[in-house]
């Protein structure tokens, strides 16, 4: 119980930073999922394939290898200087983005053909269609399977840790090696995102329950 | 005044020819039935006078604009082509309210009040006031349909088309649909309906369209077209419904 009481106030530390990176990382990944998501549905060729190529290098590529090339990678160029922690952000917020941009698409297919033929025959555009009918209507079906994904990114900012980001995971490792307490450190470890995972599944049921039952 | 001009309308989806070469002109305050067996191209007539589907060859006129030209924004167009679908296509996310008020207020410069206003009246007309506050998934498919007639005055149109608007109906709600047209019809709007109630045609139809093999095979006035058929196949279609 000692080593609980006295490594917790590292870990929360740990656990701000790693929430400061979900967060930022969750909100521009989800920027990058519409906008690959608009641009893979639009009549262009050239940009359905853009977003594609996108997509397909994320997703057939691992993670890690995603945060070295970017961290790594990226930084030997002279052009580029990163910290660990804005290189840990990016590469989340793409790596999240190519599996929204997914979500949002297979959501905003999902739609009826009709709705758009009726908000189209009153006289808006497009853009105005997308906006106040599609949109809705996609988010709200797609919220389970886009609160599925928030988990893993959520899960996979604990290997930022590789890249000595402080994050919750790291202060761990550095707990379990100080104090040579390797079981209670990593259970308290698991312990602490399973009840954040848990506080983040309630919340998006709560969401869903508000908006999807219409 | 000539409100829709239609001049050797074609249309194909890939290889199949559904509308070969149709042309006819719609008067102001006409009502016009369109009638034909299913798979005769009449709802995909009706679908090219607001260029919901892309018009292959030919030229279609809304009071003298010609919507295949790409020139002519066709989201100014159809503002004043009202349409009202088989299916109802009500926005589900939205209260009848909102359906109805939604164009109006993004298209129009009217403060939300003078939109409101004229929205009670038009769910006053189809009778669903007190829905107002409702969401489509709480109304029946006959109040679903008529608040969705209301949703397309409430833009002001000019002209209205209504794709086979009571086939998706319980019987018994089929009657309120109706009365709601017939009363419009009464107003003195424009109107093309494509439809399956002969009664309906009969009654309120200035002429009616009979459509089969992607033609208008012919089209009269309902009492001659009805009781006194020309064509074969007008003939044999009415023999088999009538």
């Amino acid at each position: 119980m000692d080593t609980w009481i006295n490594a917790l106030p590292y870990l929360l530390e740990g656990l701000q930073i790693t929430l400061y990176i979900f967060f930022i990382a969750i909100i521009i990944g989800f920027l990058i999922g519409l906008l690959m998501a608009l641009l893979r549905l639009s009549p262009f060729k050239i940009l359905n394939w853009i977003a594609k190529i996108f997509v397909d290098a994320i997703r057939g590529t691992p993670f890690i290898v995603q945060l070295f090339f970017i961290y790594f990678g990226l930084n030997s160029l002279d052009f580029i200087s990163m910290d660990n922690t804005t290189a840990g952000i990016v590469t989340v917020a793409i790596n999240a983005g190519a599996y929204f941009s997914e979500i949002i698409r297979a959501g905003i297919q999902s739609i009826d053909k009709g709705q758009t033929e009726a908000a189209r025959s009153l006289g808006l555009n497009s853009t105005q269609n997308m906006r106040h009918i599609i949109l809705p209507q996609a988010f709200r079906r797609m919220l389970p399977t886009f609160t599925n994904q928030a988990i893993i990114s959520l899960k996979d900012t604990s290997l930022l840790s590789v890249i000595g980001v402080a994050d919750l995971t790291q202060e761990g490792r550095i707990q379990a090696s100080a104090t040579f307490q390797a079981f209670e450190i990593y259970l308290l470890l698991g312990i602490i995102y399973f009840i954040v995972i848990y506080l983040l599944s309630m919340l998006a049921s709560f969401v869903e329950r508000k908006f999807v039952l219409r | 005044m000539t409100m829709i001009r239609v001049e050797n309308l074609k249309k194909s989806f890939g290889d199949l020819e559904v509308i070969k070469d149709m042309s006819t002109v719609v008067e102001e305050k006409e009502v016009i039935c369109v009638i034909g067996p299913s798979g005769s191209g009449k709802s995909t007539f009706l679908r090219c006078l607001n260029r919901l589907e892309e018009i292959t060859d030919g030229h279609v006129y809304i009071e003298g604009v010609d919507i295949t030209d790409p020139k002519n924004n066709i989201n100014k167009i159809r503002q004043d082509v009202g349409m009202v679908f088989q299916q109802f296509n009500l926005f589900p996310h939205k209260t009848v309210m909102q359906n109805v008020t939604l164009a109006p207020m993004k298209l129009k410069n009217m403060d939300k009040a003078a939109v409101e206003k004229k929205a009670y009246e038009l769910l006053d007309k189809v009778g669903l006031r007190e829905k107002a506050k409702a969401y489509p998934g709480e109304l029946s498919g006959g109040q679903k349909q008529r608040v969705a007639i209301a949703r397309a005055l409430a833009m002001d149109p000019k002209i209205m088309l209504f794709d086979e608007p009571t086939s998706a109906l319980d019987p018994e709600m089929v009657g309120d649909v109706l009365d709601v047209m017939k009363e419009l019809a009464r107003e003195g709007m424009t109107m093309v309906v494509v439809t399956h109630e002969m009664g309906f045609a009969a009654e309120m139809g200035d002429r009616v369209l009979f459509i089969d093999g992607g033609y208008i095979v012919e089209e009269n006035v309902p009492k001659e077209l009805f009781g006194n058929p020309q064509h074969e196949r007008t003939k044999a279609f009415l023999s088999k419904i009538l």
